[in-house]
């Protein structure tokens, strides 16, 4: 099996360094590769355009426009195992996660991950998975759960703007804490199924058109 | 944002949604603050102009009444960490739309059409064209204050100067506005003024100084009365910014503490790193999350338990929470509860690491309590044991909820808590 390639994009040289003091295990065991780093957008784009890494671990935080700008400049060809974007982030800022995710980064991981965790997460996301940490799930649920005001949309969007219960649970067990083959075992089924849930929440994360979803972050203050 | 004083109950306020406008942002404002959608009012208005041109009269009153919407960034909603990333291009900003022209357009068309209307029905057939002249320009003058005003809120050195005030930051587009406004209104008049009519030179004169009021009053009209409205945004604005300037203070001052505390205590890992994380919390709900006093909501009091444990303890407790509802009596027992499960976990899983995890439905609040650590058999506990059993379990219960562990040994522990939760009506 060849080294995931990487590209690490964060604006932070202290943190570049950590996340290379991480990896180097893997990239001793040649499980990883890593091929560039960047410190903004510009760099980034460039950085991908030039060595079309498997996976883009991305800043949501980033100068020259966030890490949103960067897979709108060099987006991932579509259904090809191209370039895939993994979000990193320190800010727990919902919108902005939810934002990046629908920019189309296929998961979300907060930078007090460690190296072991985080190998894994790139792997899953060079294999095509979507990767949902506890946080995430919870803002998905969040997302999801719709305010109570809000207008219907289009019915085309019907299935696209909610989850299924199969989806919900699966979500649930997530940000409680639960890995991958513990939401498969308690839920009686496969990891398989569990990773077709997640690749369809994650779509309907990214296809969805309810407003609530760019607007549900100020609408669900109590304040 | 609570401020230190105590919340006053403010009246929800009517703004025009200035972000994108399709005329000057009224339909969409008074949409939001009726909740209803956005075109039934624009078919109100519409409807409303087929009855004498009143929709228009309407509209543009409420135009020069209603106050724009501040940027979500001056509302105070916005923790500074991400206003800052915001400012600085680390974040996406807001979309603008330069839809200058559509609006422009659209306005005359409407205002063309309003007219032939009244023309219809009134058959004053004379003052047609100097009133769509002077609509014209009185509607290209206001949009104008709208970006001017818009401009104003987005720059950083927020001081008011009137050539800002009229012209935004300047550019051909703004001055082109400005004046070609002015102009029409003056059309208007000249039109007025030389019309060859064969009334007496009094009635012309009287008239053409009414319209010259009465423009006059027309394009300063919404500065007058947005400058006003500014002053108390700005107010508002200066006085948020001193009390994040003292926290901000106050957290440097707490930074430093911790670094000095660091470095004395680098020969212990353990300690290291439990002074990073707590100092790390603190800043992080700081700058991302905006601050919530402890006893005010759910969440807030679950983390700040779970931040209570992880310093007593040591470890790294996760806290993921869905939805949110004030903390009432009745829930606080659950709160307690959660506590005393996150230090079950921290003393005996040996993991270091505990997953809380917190729903707040209409119904009920559900708390999840996991760890991965040693687990240990439930049924194995005895009887005069009372650390589960009495301090989390049956607290619960005691309450009218329900309340459950789940252990074996190896498998780690997970502690599942319910209590349901009496609908309430209006939030905080």
């Amino acid at each position: 099996m060849p080294p995931v390639r990487v590209v690490v994009v964060d604006d932070h040289a202290m943190f570049r360094a950590g996340v290379r003091a991480e990896l180097a295990g893997a990239v001793g065991r040649g499980e990883v590769d890593l091929v560039a780093e960047a410190a903004d957008v510009a760099e980034a784009v460039a950085a991908v355009r030039t060595h079309a890494p498997d996976v883009v671990l991305l800043d949501v935080h980033l100068p020259g426009g966030g890490g949103v700008e960067v897979m709108r400049q060099a987006p991932a060809p579509a259904g090809t195992p191209g370039t895939r974007y993994l979000a990193l982030s320190v800010s727990d800022a919902a919108e902005d996660v939810i934002g990046t995710i629908r920019g189309g980064a296929r998961g979300y991981v907060t930078k007090t991950i460690t190296g072991e965790e985080l190998v894994a997460a790139v792997r899953r996301v060079a294999e095509g998975d979507a990767v949902f940490s506890p946080r995430l799930a919870g803002f998905v649920l969040d997302a999801f759960t719709g305010s109570p005001d809000a207008p219907p949309v289009a019915a085309v969007d019907e299935d696209l703007d909610r989850l299924t219960e199969r989806e919900r649970e699966v979500m649930r067990l997530i940000a409680r804490g639960y890995a991958y083959k513990e939401v498969a075992r308690e839920l009686f089924i496969s990891p398989k199924t569990v990773e077709t849930h997640m690749g369809s929440v994650l779509r309907k994360l990214q296809l969805s058109s309810r407003h609530e979803l760019t607007r549900w972050a100020s609408d669900r203050r109590l304040l | 944002m609570s401020t230190s004083a105590p919340a006053r109950l403010e009246p929800r306020r009517a703004y025009r949604d200035t972000q994108a406008p399709v005329l000057g942002g009224v339909a969409a404002g008074v949409a939001r603050h009726v909740g209803a959608p956005v075109v039934w009012v624009r078919a109100a208005f519409l409807l409303a102009t087929t009855l004498g041109g009143f929709g228009v009269a309407l509209y543009g009153a409420l135009w020069a009444f209603l106050p724009a919407e501040p940027p979500p960034e001056l509302t105070g909603d916005e923790p500074p960490g991400l206003a800052g990333a915001r400012r600085d291009g680390r974040r996406p900003g807001r979309a603008r739309r330069l839809a200058d022209l559509g609006p422009a357009v659209a306005l005359a068309a409407l205002g063309v059409g309003a007219l032939l209307l009244l023309d219809a029905v009134l058959g004053t057939g004379g003052l047609f064209w100097p009133l769509a002249l002077g609509l014209a320009g009185v509607a290209l003058v206001w949009r104008q204050a709208d970006e001017a005003q818009r401009e104003c809120w987005l720059d950083t050195t927020g001081r008011a100067d009137p050539v800002r005030a009229v012209f935004g930051s300047g550019g051909v587009a703004a001055y082109a506005r400005v004046s070609l406004g002015g102009l029409l209104v003056l059309a208007a008049l000249a039109v007025v003024a030389l019309r060859d009519g064969s009334a007496a030179a009094a009635r012309e004169g009287l008239v053409v100084g009414l319209l010259g009021v009465a423009g006059l009053a027309l394009v300063v009209g919404p500065w007058v009365l947005r400058l006003a409205g500014d002053l108390t945004a700005e107010r508002a604005e200066r006085i948020r910014s001193q009390e994040r300037a003292d926290v901000a203070a106050h957290l440097h001052d707490s930074v430093l503490q911790t670094l000095a505390l660091i470095q004395v205590n680098a020969g212990d890992p353990a300690a290291v790193a439990r002074l990073a994380r707590a100092q790390e919390r603190d800043l992080r709900t700081w700058l991302y999350a905006g601050r919530v006093a402890d006893d005010e909501t759910v969440a807030a009091a679950v983390r700040a338990a779970a931040a209570g444990v992880e310093d007593a303890h040591g470890v790294v407790v996760e806290v993921v929470a869905v939805g949110d509802a004030p903390l009432t009596e009745s829930l606080r027992p659950v709160v307690l509860a959660t506590r005393e499960a996150v230090v079950n976990a921290a003393r005996h899983a040996g993991t270091g690491h505990v997953d809380v995890f917190v729903e707040v439905a209409p119904g009920s609040v559900e708390v999840f309590v996991r760890d991965r650590g040693r687990g240990f058999d439930p049924a194995a506990v005895p009887e005069d044991r009372h650390g589960v059993r009495g301090s989390i379990l049956d607290r619960v219960r005691r309450h009218g909820g329900e309340a459950e562990v789940r252990s074996s040994p190896g498998q780690g522990t997970e502690v599942r808590l319910r209590m349901p939760r009496e609908e309430q009506h209006g939030d905080g």
